[in-house]
């Protein structure tokens, strides 16, 4: 579904050279939620922007369905961290989740449909005369995640959407997510600087090195399905899970990188 | 409190209107050349009898609305355009940065030259002064677009158009606003003048006639209408400004969460 090939990325500007991702190989299969995280300035958010099209990698290349990635592709969407920023004050909710649908070639009364369907996905129906900036973080963000549900979207690729919203809204946030991805079947790759949250949402976990980055390890999270705030979270296997991610984001601060890691692997049971 | 302010404001006016009226009475200043008030507002009543004022207060907002028009259009396409396209503004920055500073009174002989005392010289004279108002204005609007907002778009597949009409065109907006606004202003500071200077039919030239036929307290009353002229300009600009920006932060005000 998405093939991630050497991947490099190196800033350059007024004399300095800063290489952000050195090398980045992975694969995210359809349907997959996969969840990235890595310790902070490490670059996920320079991979997720080479990945949606909107940064040129230096070397390397971004497959979406064998398709090489060379500018924002139609059957991805993206969510941002600063939801604020992303939705257009301008617009009410409905006219911003509906600006994208504008782009392809839809009735009004098929946009419509989509923009309601994807509100009531979220829980906002009744926001849609809203005007973004009326709304709480946690319903902005909720908007932005409509925006990109109405925008059927095959690979959704989400920027630490949760960073700055509070916990309580962070926790009902997180189960959205996981229920949307089971209802619609959509892939997702999800990145975060908190491995809790890494942990409790993804099927598999990608550690990512510090910069200049590489992937660390690979991991799959072999808890149930069926997750909830209060019992996953107490799961002892979700603890082992989350130390062992812990662990190793503090070998990849320290530089410690494991030889190449190229399939997935479990760390050892008990 | 805004009930306060009005009285006040209304109060300040009236002393001020008093003091108009007392000094020329107590012979504080010559009757001749500041005749009091009342005198002001009775030329005032015959002037809105007269249909001559009336034409000539049709030409002056002839002049200013068309020629504002005309600077608002032509600001907003070069400031957008400058600015889209790589370059350009690197290209034109010198050149506008020349050309901004010239007072556009100094382009009276060269109006008088071309145009004669038709509209056209008021035109000339109004669009070069509110053109740069609106130009700058919308060059800095238009940078200040969010770079999220700008991702956003383009991650949606937006093209350059939609992004232009859905991303830059809002942002800039309430700059460009600001720009009308001081245009507006200055558009009728120049209209006025070019009739006062050239004799373009107008406010002005009604003005200079006053002058020139020792009818002072006529003159007066002009001088008032342009005044108020001026003070609804703003007010209007004003509304218009808060309707078209009724989302930004800068009218909104805090809304509960």
């Amino acid at each position: 579904m998405l093939d991630v090939r050497g991947l490099k990325k190196v800033y350059e500007g007024s004399g300095r050279r800063v290489e952000a991702v050195r090398d980045l190989t992975f694969t995210v299969d359809a349907g997959e939620l996969v969840c990235l995280v890595g310790p902070s300035g490490c670059g996920k958010t320079t991979l997720l922007k080479c990945m949606g099209g909107l940064l040129t990698p230096t070397s390397g290349e971004v497959l979406l369905e064998g398709r090489k990635v060379s500018g924002p592709p139609p059957g991805m969407a993206f969510v941002f961290q600063e939801y604020g920023r992303s939705l257009f004050p301008w617009m009410r909710v409905g006219d911003n989740v509906e600006l994208p649908l504008k782009q392809k070639d839809l009735s009004k009364a098929r946009r419509r449909e989509l923009v309601r369907d994807a509100l009531e996905s979220v829980g906002l129906t009744d926001a849609v005369g809203a005007y973004p900036w009326q709304l709480s973080g946690g319903m902005q963000q909720r908007v932005a995640i409509a925006r990109a549900l109405a925008y059927e979207p095959r690979v959704l690729l989400m920027d630490e959407p949760f960073a700055a919203v509070d916990a309580q809204t962070r926790a009902d946030l997180e189960d959205l997510v996981r229920g949307l991805w089971r209802d619609r079947g959509i892939t997702i790759l999800f990145v975060t600087h908190d491995i809790d949250e890494a942990v409790y949402l993804g099927e598999r976990v990608l550690v990512l090195s510090a910069s200049p980055t590489v992937v660390q390890e690979q991991l799959k999270v072999d808890l149930p399905a069926e997750r909830d705030q209060l019992h996953t979270r107490v799961d002892p296997r979700f603890a082992e899970l989350r130390t062992h991610v812990y662990e190793q984001i503090q070998a990849a601060k320290r530089g410690v990188v494991r030889d190449a890691v190229t399939k997935s692997d479990t760390p050892p049971p008990h | 409190m805004r009930g306060g302010h009005v009285a006040l404001g209304a109060a300040g006016l009236a002393a001020f209107l008093a003091l108009g009226e007392a000094a020329p009475r107590l012979g504080l200043v010559k009757e001749a050349y500041v005749p009091p008030t009342s005198r002001i507002a009775e030329a005032l009543v015959d002037e809105a009898a007269d249909t001559a004022f009336w034409s000539a207060l049709g030409d002056t907002l002839t002049g200013w609305a068309l020629g504002l028009a005309i600077a608002v259009c032509a600001g907003v396409v070069v400031g957008v355009a400058v600015s889209v396209v790589p370059y350009l503004r690197e290209a034109t920055a010198s050149t506008i940065e020349f050309l901004r500073p010239i007072p556009s009174v100094a382009l009276i002989p060269l109006a008088v030259l071309l145009y004669g005392t038709e509209l056209k010289s008021v035109l000339l004279l109004v669009v070069y002064a509110s053109f740069w108002q609106v130009l700058i204005q919308t060059l800095y609007g238009v940078q200040d677009v969010d770079p999220v907002a700008e991702e956003t778009a383009r991650s949606y597949g937006l093209g350059t158009w939609a992004r232009v009409r859905h991303v830059l065109w809002p942002t800039a907006l309430p700059y460009v606003m600001t720009g009308v606004r001081l245009a507006a202003a200055v558009a009728l500071i120049l209209a006025i003048t070019a009739e006062l200077v050239i004799g373009a039919p107008g406010l002005g030239r009604q003005i200079a006639v006053a002058q020139t036929s020792q009818a002072v307290p006529e003159m007066y009353a002009l001088i008032v209408v342009a005044g108020l002229l001026g003070l609804l300009i703003n007010v209007g600009a004003r509304t218009v400004e808060r309707r078209a920006l009724a989302w930004h932060q800068s009218v909104r005000g805090e809304v509960a969460v």
